[in-house]
């Protein structure tokens, strides 16, 4: 099962880095999204998945799964949720602002006086 | 900090007044204050010559940094000696020169000063410093004071462009010499040269000797204007011309000089060195001189001039360290080559010293330094014209005066060559009478030139920018001095050879002063009919028919044309760094973000794909793997299938209706993995994410609107690719070798104990690991008044549209 989901976060990032290198802002923060799942999904196949029952308390049972990454894993999509609503508003305002959403065009080498 | 430390420092601390005497006292040249110092410090040095002569030395310590074994030892020998009355005394004549040469209402004279003694505290530094580190300091400054002096008038090009040329040259060489001076601490273990001279015997075998070797001799090769580096040197002849008689002839030049005499004692035991300083030095010499020949300014002609005696010097003392590998020998033929390089080095510093404060006279008096113009000015300026034939003279060699001596020294030096038999030398050995004798010629054609076509022949004074006159009584005293040492050591050279030569000699070649070999200093005038006087006569022979035929055989020089040059080839390496440097950068930084994430992805996938291949680190093992259900694998497939959806779709829409179903296969697979509160996460967090896109979406601008698949780009494909099949290989790698066991045993043991709950995630998050979570909470307000500041906060700009 490791290796299945080895292979599927393997496909994930394979398309979260082929749509961060496409011309669209909106398919660039797509592209940061599936990558963040695929981090998240990595994290919790590495402590190795079904050794046991939920982390939660009970009596009858002896053997759970690795409560430790779940807990990471909910810290870390909280944060790239966080950055992500912010990198959409950003966005956004890109848009409002410059009329454009094709990073080509947004280039800050030319120097403006 | 004894009273050697202060005369080294003297200078600087000095400097610091100057600024105010100049700005305080208006009617006095600030030259006179400035005069104390040198004329000070030269009484001063004086009274170590009796104690050198003894062959002794005088060693003052003051500790600096040493827990590093850098500490400023002040070591007085002969040869440091000897190049501290150089720099003093002929810092007091260019002083006094000075005086009458810059006005002291048109010039910065405060900035002069400040620059000339800070030059002379470096210099003397240099000279008496025993600590390779304080060496290399003092070193540093000479080149900073020569950069701020040759730029003395910043507001001509050429002055910058000279000052810019000797900067880098210099500072080339002094940053490969401080290299060499790291290797010879990590031999030796200390930075103290006489150490390291004890030394000789063990590093000779070290196999950082010949690095060290080389870069040691890079700094004085470039320090002292050798082939190829002498090419800042004509440059430098932008500075005023006191400095140009001060540091481009006589002081600062000689630092190179004075490295490779006082490292000789390391290095000299290695047949590389004596190749080196002896092959680069003769090369130099005939350069030097072929090309002074063409010159038509009287100051380049003596650049050249300089460059030329520079190597002339250097060669003789790369022949003299031959006496190291004959120490058997009773009567050691070699020495005498270090003994003429030492007196050579003082005929020079007088002879070039008051041959560049006649050009200065020159300048000053008629307003031109170019040979073309001038002429004819032996009645005007008779004085003058008793300097310059009379260091001309010295200069190519003719008796009555000091040159002749050291010249005939010299051609002897070069005839022991002859006898040499080792490396090659008896093959090759004969090159080295041969080039010297032919750049004798050459300095003879050019001693002569300088004096004729300045002074003799037709004078044409209606192109004269001035109307020429003698110069002030001042600005002759020091020239005036200068030539009476020419004419005094000519007749007496004796006089210097057991107060100044002698002890100089034992300094470069101690080994042999121990093994009990007497240093013999007599210059004799006549000699008797040796090969060396013949050798003379022909300099002379061929020197004036060469002199006369000039204007047939001058062509020569143009056929090389200008790019092949070096200094073609400087100012092309020059703006070729630039423009390459400009071109690589603009090439690289292409202001896409798309090429910069292209770089990062490369190297990821080179980097850790290379590491996994050469460690062969992929490890496949099966054994702790869990079993797949089917419906496991239904919802992989539904997965992936959203993800390349994305891929594929030809509407935004459709892919953030995609994303939306891979985070919420994501949400369902942590239900499988029992993960509860993460699935509960996961899932609200994915629809407002959605709804947040979704809101972009809508605001797109009308333009590009229009919707349109994603371009296939092939590059982008593989590229992608390798990132998913490394980041699957490595996750595959190290799950199969887990090292150790997990720690959350700790967590399930104590999770009611110690923190009174049942769910084990929730307590790890704000009990085991609280501090995560509240800087996790500070991430999101963050995040959140951002946004509200994005929002909230319009530029200028877009409030004026």
């Amino acid at each position: 099962m490791e290796f299945l989901m080895c292979i599927v976060v393997g496909i994930l990032f394979a398309s979260a880095v082929y749509l961060m290198l496409s011309k669209s802002l909106l398919r660039i923060i797509i592209g940061t999204g599936l990558l963040s799942h695929g981090a998240h999904l990595l994290l919790l196949t590495m402590s190795g998945l079904k050794t046991g029952a939920a982390p939660i308390l009970n009596d009858n049972i002896s053997s759970y799964t690795d409560p430790l990454p779940q807990a990471l894993v909910l810290t870390a999509i909280v944060i790239s949720f966080g950055v992500t609503a912010f990198f959409l508003v950003l966005a956004y305002r890109t848009y409002q602002e410059l009329g454009t959403d094709n990073m080509e065009e947004m280039r800050g080498t030319e120097s403006h006086d | 900090m004894s009273l050697l430390h202060l005369a080294i420092v003297l200078p600087f601390l000095a400097a610091v007044f100057i600024p105010f005497l100049f700005k305080g006292l208006k009617s006095i040249h600030t030259g006179w204050f400035v005069l104390l110092v040198p004329l000070f410090l030269f009484i001063y040095f004086i009274q170590y010559l009796p104690v050198t002569g003894d062959g002794e030395t005088v060693t003052k310590t003051f500790e600096w940094i040493p827990s590093l074994g850098i500490n400023f030892i002040a070591h007085v020998d002969g040869l440091g000696l000897l190049f501290a009355m150089l720099i003093t005394g002929i810092g007091a004549l260019v002083v006094l020169y000075s005086i009458y040469y810059l006005a002291k209402e048109k010039e910065a004279l405060h900035n002069f000063y400040v620059y000339l003694l800070m030059f002379m505290g470096a210099m003397l530094g240099v000279v008496l410093s025993d600590n390779l580190i304080v060496l290399y300091m003092f070193w540093e400054f000479t080149s900073i004071s020569s950069f701020l002096l040759i730029g003395y008038w910043y507001d001509r090009e050429r002055s910058r462009y000279g000052a810019q040329k000797s900067m880098l040259i210099t500072v080339f060489g002094g940053l490969s010499m401080l290299g060499g001076i790291v290797l010879l601490y990590l031999m030796g273990g200390t930075f103290s040269i006489q150490e390291l001279i004890g030394l000789s015997d063990v590093l000779i075998t070290d196999p950082l000797f010949v690095p060290a070797l080389l870069l040691i001799l890079l700094g004085a090769f470039t320090k002292s204007a050798q082939f190829p580096f002498h090419i800042w040197l004509p440059d430098a002849m932008e500075a005023p011309t006191p400095v140009s008689a001060y540091l481009h002839s006589a002081t600062m030049v000689k630092a190179g000089i004075y490295l490779v005499a006082r490292m000789s004692p390391v290095f000299a035991e290695s047949g590389l060195w004596l190749w080196l300083v002896a092959g680069f030095g003769i090369f130099t010499l005939f350069w030097g001189s072929f090309n002074a020949v063409k010159q038509t300014d009287l100051k380049a002609l003596l650049a050249y001039s300089t460059i030329s005696q520079l190597g002339l010097i250097m060669s003789l003392l790369g022949v003299g360290a031959a006496a190291l590998h004959y120490d058997y020998l009773d009567d050691n033929i070699y020495m005498i080559a270090t003994i003429a390089a030492v007196f050579h080095l003082i005929n020079h510093a007088t002879f070039k010293g008051s041959l560049f404060m006649m050009a200065g006279i020159v300048d000053h008096e008629t307003g031109t330094r170019d040979i073309r113009k001038l002429g004819g000015l032996v009645n005007l300026m008779p004085i003058t014209f008793t300097i310059a034939i009379i260091g001309s003279f010295s200069m190519a060699g003719l008796p009555p005066f000091n040159g002749f001596l050291s010249k005939e020294m010299f051609l002897t030096g070069m005839l022991s060559v002859l006898e040499l038999d080792l490396f090659n030398l008896s093959t090759w050995g004969v090159l080295f009478p041969v080039i010297a004798w032919i750049a004798s010629v050459f300095t003879f054609v050019y001693s002569i030139k300088l004096v004729f076509k300045t002074f003799l022949g037709k004078p044409q004074f209606d192109k004269l920018p001035k109307k020429p006159h003698e110069a002030p009584i001042g600005m002759l005293i020091s020239p005036l001095v200068l030539i009476t040492l020419v004419v005094v050591f000519g007749f007496f050279p004796n006089l210097l050879s057991n107060s100044l030569i002698k002890p100089a000699v034992e300094a470069i070649l101690p080994s042999l002063v121990e093994s009990g070999q007497e240093v013999d200093v007599h210059i004799y005038f006549w000699h008797g009919f040796q090969p060396e006087l013949f050798m003379t006569l022909g300099i002379i022979l061929f020197g004036i028919v060469l002199y006369s035929t000039l204007a047939k055989w001058q062509g020569v020089y143009n056929r090389i044309p200008e790019r092949f040059t070096l200094n073609g080839l400087y100012d092309r390496g020059l703006s070729g760094s630039e423009s390459g440097g400009y071109r690589l950068t603009s090439g690289v930084m292409t202001g896409f973000m798309r090429t910069y994430l292209v770089y990062i992805f490369s190297f990821f996938v080179a980097i850790l794909m290379s590491t996994l291949i050469i460690k062969q680190g992929f490890v496949y093992d099966t054994s702790g793997l869990a079993a797949i259900k089917s419906y496991e694998v239904i919802l992989a497939l539904v997965l992936v299938a959203g993800a390349v959806t994305i891929l594929f779709a030809k509407s935004r829409l459709t892919s953030i209706v995609a994303l939306g179903v891979v985070g919420y296969s994501v949400a369902l697979f942590f239900v499988l993995f029992r993960a509860p509160d993460l699935a509960l996460t996961q899932l609200v967090i994915e629809t407002v994410t959605v709804a947040l896109f979704l809101l972009c979406f809508y605001h797109l601008p009308e333009i590009s609107r229009k919707e349109e698949r994603m371009r296939f780009r092939f590059g982008n494909a593989v590229l992608s690719v390798l990132v998913g099949i490394t980041i699957t290989l490595i996750a595959m790698s190290a799950f199969s070798q887990r090292s150790s066991e997990s720690i959350s045993q700790y967590h399930i043991d104590n999770v009611y104990e110690l923190a009174a709950g049942g769910n084990m995630v929730n307590v790890i998050l704000v009990d085991f690991r609280g501090f995560d979570t509240l800087f996790e909470i500070c991430v999101l307000g963050v995040a959140a008044l951002g946004i509200y500041a994005m929002i909230r906060y319009r530029s200028a700009r877009s409030e004026n549209e």
